[in-house]
């Protein structure tokens, strides 16, 4: 149990022979992830860490039955790496990237959801089913094997977040970064909606941040559908307007996507807000104990 | 990434979308000059900077006569201009744009965004032209009109029509042709220019039956400009605050705020986070300081020199959580800059993650003073001695 990735998950990284690719790819195996092959257009027959390397996805698909891939593909080629994943037919498309343009995304979107495929970012740190798969970057020592769910629109506040939790007891069954950009592979409820069937999952942390409307329509799903209890955390209550806070997506504009509002937004539809991240493993412990 | 009206103009009239004449200027006796061979008097004179609200400020001004428009734009180039989103010191106006006067029967307000939760392009029309969007779109949202476009079909002629035979009153109905125009036409450049926002407020129909783009305002999205080289190019550096260009240049996403305390976190929402801590604490933040995940040595080393050039800075919150960036990378180049920069405020520094044993020896055994905080609560609680 968990979501999305378990035990069996088998992993294909796209971008392996590159930089970021190939010392990801060590520090997953390290976790124990099962990493079946690599894709690197051009560099088929090439090995990394033991990792058959191959030209294209559906090979990795129909010769070592990839279902998970992990994309580490600069942005100029990072849609293009996407939708060919999802033609694979793989079922879980983790993109690492960060930067890829925006109008690049709204077509990768179109094209996945008609796949039936789920994308995870871009530009996020990945997913990890701790004690069971690591498909990201994120360091698999501070998490715990548990009930509780993280679903955040951060990298290394997801870090902060989950090794407070690990330190007060309470483990994690899937931890997933949504991502920094305004256009994601999926949000926050639909997440949620795959905790709500996870036996495993007993409860829920979403760490948000400015920006966008996902909070509020997450604060909504949970009051009318997610009976387990959910604490929250959201980034930005000092962020100046119109400015991009270093994710895409971070950005008050309009007057809309502000901290206080989705702050607001999910206090009154009955979930708790913690206000101060040193605070956060106190609470978390009232919440889910 | 924003451009000035100028250049958003030019671009307009690259895709056929019809703007005023004009003509740039950087003095007084320029303005003069150019002014000849545009239509008018009378004419319009426009600061051009990024800031909104300029026309609040007195940065448009209708002209009458030749001395009129000296003297205007002397005074405009002379002056900071005070805008409501330019800061109470305002902003230096470097150089001027000159249009003949048009006479306007009718404003309208056309837009188009990415809107987040349609995943799409979305074009938006008003026929409150002339007005804040915002406060149209609160007090009278009847008024604005969005039409998604899909990705396959783009902007269609029947989606032009929902907005035209929306109008009340309606027009000539000969003005169709060329409204529609413009609007497959700015869907065509928010398209090809990588767009998050184009705005035209206002749009007008003058008084001799033309749609002409009074104004125009576009913003390219930062993570396009690697394919958008020719917009890449109309950056203006007098735009940004100069701790923001040095940052720029060591590919560090720096943001100047007001306060007192400094930060240096990895990663964008822990910093955010930790801005919000500071505050917390009872202290302002001084900048929003991301050195990302691969951030090597250098840039660390270069980060907190320029934190520390900000003299409002009372003392630096270092706050890492190692997963890629590693702590005793951080750590060398936090003692490297120490070697380089006289830190004479105090520094706080919390790490965590990975190889934050060495990064703790590291900086143990350094000459630096500072103070170690175990989590974020500690950290908070030095950040409010600091202050107090």
């Amino acid at each position: 149990m968990g979501i999305l990735v378990d035990e069996n998950t088998k992993v294909v990284v796209q971008g392996i022979t590159g930089n970021e690719g190939t010392f990801h790819a060590k520090q997953m195996l390290a976790y124990g992830t099962n990493i079946v092959a690599g894709v690197t257009p051009g560099k088929g027959g090439e090995e990394v860490e033991g990792i058959p390397v191959l030209n294209r996805v559906k090979d990795a698909v129909g010769i070592y039955s990839a279902n998970t891939s992990c994309i580490f593909v600069p942005p100029p080629f990072a849609a293009d790496a996407m939708i060919e994943a999802a033609d694979a037919g793989i079922d879980v498309i983790v993109c690492i990237t960060e930067g890829i343009p925006t109008l690049d995304m709204i077509k990768v979107v179109t094209f996945i959801r008609k796949c039936g495929a789920v994308l995870i970012g871009p530009n996020t740190p990945g997913i990890i089913s701790p004690g069971k798969t690591k498909v990201g970057i994120m360091p698999g020592h501070v998490h715990k094997q548990g009930g509780i769910g993280v679903l955040s629109r951060s990298g290394t506040l997801t870090y902060e977040v989950v090794d407070q939790l690990t330190r007060v007891g309470l483990g994690q069954s899937t931890c997933i970064g949504l991502g920094g950009d305004p256009i994601v592979g999926a949000s926050f409820v639909d997440h949620l909606q795959r905790f709500k069937e996870d036996r495993e999952t007993k409860g829920v942390v979403l760490i948000g941040e400015i920006g966008g409307t996902a909070e509020e329509e997450a604060a909504e799903y949970i009051e009318e559908e997610f009976d387990k209890p959910v604490a929250a955390f959201i980034a930005g209550q000092t962020a100046p307007p119109g400015r991009r806070m270093g994710h895409a997506g971070a950005i008050i504009s309009g007057g809309k996507g502000k901290a206080e509002d989705k702050i607001h937004a999910l206090q009154s539809h009955g979930i708790t807000v913690v206000l101060n991240l040193g605070q956060l493993g106190k609470t978390a412990l009232q919440v889910f104990t | 990434m924003k451009i000035h009206e100028f250049q958003a103009k030019d671009l307009f009239r690259k895709f056929g979308i019809p703007v005023p004449s004009g003509t740039l200027a950087t003095t007084p006796s320029q303005a003069v000059e150019n002014a000849r061979s545009i239509p008018g008097p009378p004419w319009v004179v426009k600061a051009q900077i990024h800031a909104g609200g300029r026309g609040k400020g007195g940065g448009v001004r209708l002209v009458r006569s030749l001395e009129e428009m000296s003297k205007a734009v002397d005074d405009i180039l002379s002056n900071p201009l005070i805008t409501p989103q330019t800061g109470p010191t305002g902003q230096k106006v470097r150089q001027v744009l000159i249009e003949e006067g048009l006479e306007i029967e009718r404003e309208f307000y056309l837009g188009m965004v990415i809107d987040r939760k349609l995943e799409s392009p979305v074009m938006i029309f008003s026929q409150a032209g002339g007005m804040e969007i915002e406060e149209v779109s609160a007090q009278h949202p009847e008024l604005v009109l969005i039409e998604a476009i899909d990705s396959i079909q783009g902007f269609m002629p029947y989606q032009a029509r929902n907005f035209f035979y929306a109008l009340d009153p309606m027009p000539d109905k000969s003005i169709l042709k060329d409204f529609s125009a413009t609007m497959i036409r700015l869907y065509k450049l928010f398209l090809s220019k990588d767009c998050s926002l184009v705005e035209i407020n206002p749009l007008v129909l003058t008084k001799s039956g033309n749609v002409v783009a009074l104004d125009a305002k576009i913003n390219v999205d930062d993570n396009a400009l690697f394919r958008q080289k020719e917009i890449a190019q109309l950056h203006d550096p007098y735009e940004m605050d100069e701790l923001e260009v040095k940052a720029a240049e060591s590919n560090l996403n720096y943001i100047r705020l007001d306060g007192n305390i400094g930060a240096m976190v990895n990663g964008a929402g822990l910093a955010m986070a930790t801005m919000d801590v500071i505050k917390l604490a009872g202290a302002e933040p001084a900048n929003f300081l991301d050195v990302g995940g691969g951030a090597s040595e250098e840039m660390v080393t270069n980060g907190l020199k320029i934190i520390l050039s900000d003299e409002r800075v009372k003392a630096v919150l270092i706050n890492i959580f190692g997963g890629i960036m590693r702590c005793d990378v951080l750590a060398r180049g936090v003692v490297k800059a120490a070697e380089e920069v006289e830190i004479n405020v105090p520094l706080i520094v919390r790490l965590e993650g990975t190889n934050v044993e060495e990064g703790r020896e590291i900086l143990k055994h350094s000459d630096l003073d500072f103070s170690v905080a175990q989590d974020i609560e500690e950290a908070a609680r030095m950040v409010a001695k600091q202050v107090n």
